[in-house]
């Protein structure tokens, strides 16, 4: 479904993915993992075209993406919940989903808008509040509903239990799986690895600009250097 | 000195200017809140829509009031064509690059007026001109009733379209997040044109209703400016509902200024209340913190 391939990309003249290679198939849910500034959201936004990658391949779907602007990115299906969530501040909850299916799935927005309704019940009490009166927590699931309003055939998730309570967390790990098993692929950025790797099928390891570690998320788990370098045992 | 009917007709008259403040102000704030930066341009565009008026007028014959939908319209596509072509283009995506940009646009448009239509002042002479309406115990020329009308439906129609319509909810998500836009698919270097051409049809509109009783030159744009950017300022960079309220305040104090210290005078007490409410709330009447 997203096939990268030798990916290099960064910020001016800083080079900080020096080729990456990573796959995310249909149905499936893949977790990227690394260190603090390994460069995971920067392989996010280069694959939702943020950002143009220096050289290498993306292709979503058998088509090629590489350099593509974020609208046609969109357009094709591949949605971003990006880190910080990047909710409109200055625009209430229901313009904020209603914004979420600005390039894909206008359609059907209604009935979409009461899909994330059902998942997300806070967000219904809150529709005419302005988002950036919303709690942490409520933002994330705002840039989460936003997300699917655009009806992703692949979503990237980018720390979504960021600043959420335990019990939230908890929540979100479920609703991804929920998720996934309703059809969608998910690419997943998180810093929970041992919750991560439990739900996911496969998993990366990015580190120094590269892939340093990849395979089935149930051989990660057991992975003596991956313990060592995440779980510090 | 303080007779009330003379209080209430220049409140009414500075009302009544204050609704063409508040469309020339309206179109600065919004490209303000958009662009982030202050349109220099703006008072040279209004002149150029003003002699539009003038020439659609004098050539063609046809009324100011009867030319707003093609003024406005034209206006819209010189500003969308302009940022597309220039001013977007040459910026390289900074804020300040627009900034320097607007502000040769205004000198080359300045001197290519004064070249092609001459120094004289212009004017328009309509048949309702010397029309008069008694309210109260005011008589207020009818043009500038019919502006005052007309410049509220504007803004009204322009609030709701930026409230209801996906553009206009795209403009406002654009204005504080434009990442986040960019991730729900929003052409944002589309949005920055279509704002900007908005921020110019504001302009076309305010040129058609100000042209029955105002003259124009090629220096006259600037004045309008001016008093737009203090109601910018005070009402709160990029806010709305700060260039409306804004709008009238200064409206009325100007009208009220000139009725108590003379034409000349009169300006101060726009000053006046500038610096008392930027001391009050530097933030401008509606202005968020950020
Ligand atoms: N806009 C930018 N300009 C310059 N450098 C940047 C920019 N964004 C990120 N970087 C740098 O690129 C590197 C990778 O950052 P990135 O945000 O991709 O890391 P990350 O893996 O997502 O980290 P985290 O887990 O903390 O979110 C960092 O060294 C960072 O400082
Ligand atoms: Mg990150």
């Amino acid at each position: 479904m997203l096939e990268v391939a030798a990916l290099r990309a960064g910020y001016g003249p800083i080079e900080v993915l020096r080729g990456v290679d990573l796959a995310v198939g249909p149905g499936e849910i893949v977790a990227l993992l690394g260190s603090n500034g390994a460069g995971k959201s920067t392989l996010n936004n280069n694959v939702s075209g943020l950002y143009r990658p220096f050289g290498g391949s993306i292709r979503f779907e058998g088509e090629e993406i590489t350099g593509a602007s974020s609208m046609h990115i969109v357009k094709a299906g591949l949605v971003q919940v990006p880190e910080g969530r990047r909710v409109f501040p200055n625009l209430s909850v229901r313009d904020n989903l209603e914004l979420g299916s600005y390039r894909r799935g206008k359609p059907h927005r209604a009935a979409n808008l009461e899909r994330v309704l059902e998942i997300f019940p806070r967000l219904r009490e809150r529709l005419t509040q302005s988002a950036g009166t919303l709690s942490g927590g409520e933002q994330q699931m705002l840039a989460i509903g936003r997300g699917l309003m655009g009806e992703p055939r692949l979503l990237i998730l980018d720390e979504p239990s960021l600043g959420l309570s335990p019990l939230l967390v908890e929540e979100m790990f479920g609703l991804i799986g929920r998720l996934n098993r309703q059809g969608l692929a998910i690419l997943l950025v998180e810093q929970n690895v041992v919750q991560s790797l439990a739900l996911a099928h496969r998993a990366y390891v990015l580190e120094n600009g590269r892939i340093a570690l990849s395979g089935s998320a149930a051989d990660l788990a057991r992975d003596p250097d991956l313990r060592r370098s995440y779980l510090g045992h | 000195m303080f007779d009330p009917a003379f209080l209430f007709a220049g409140i009414l008259n500075g009302l009544l200017a204050g609704g063409i403040y508040v469309l020339v102000a309206v179109g600065l704030t919004l490209i303000y809140g958009v662009l982030h930066i202050i349109n220099f341009a703006h008072g040279s565009l209004l002149m150029l829509a003003m002699y539009a008026v003038f020439y659609l007028w004098r050539l063609i014959g046809i009324d100011p009031y009867a030319a707003l939908p093609v003024v406005t319209a034209g206006a819209f596509g010189l500003g969308f064509v302009l940022y597309r072509l220039l001013i977007g283009r040459y910026s390289h995506g900074r804020d300040e690059n627009i900034l320097l940009i607007t502000l040769g646009l205004s000198i080359v448009i300045d001197n290519v007026a004064l070249l092609f239509f001459g120094g004289d002042t212009q004017t328009i002479d309509v048949p309702y001109a010397g029309t008069f309406v008694e309210i109260g115990a005011a008589f207020l020329p009818l043009p500038k009733i019919i502006s005052f009308g007309a410049s509220l439906v504007i803004c009204a129609a322009l609030g709701v379209y930026m409230a209801r319509s996906d553009m206009g909810k795209a403009i406002r998500a654009v204005a504080k997040e434009r990442q986040g836009a960019r991730l729900v698919g929003i052409d944002v270097e589309n949005v920055f044109a279509v704002s900007y051409g908005i921020g110019i049809a504001c302009l076309g509109a305010a040129a058609c209703l100000l042209m029955p009783t105002y003259y124009v030159t090629p220096s006259s744009g600037h004045a309008f400016v001016l008093v737009a950017f203090t109601i910018v300022v005070l009402g709160g960079m990029g806010s709305f509902a700060g260039a409306a309220v804004g709008g009238f305040l200064i409206g009325i104090t100007e009208s009220l200024g000139g009725l108590f210290l003379g034409e000349q005078l009169g300006q101060i007490g726009i000053s006046l209340i500038f610096i008392l409410i930027l001391l009050l709330k530097p933030t401008g009447l509606f202005g968020s913190k950020a």
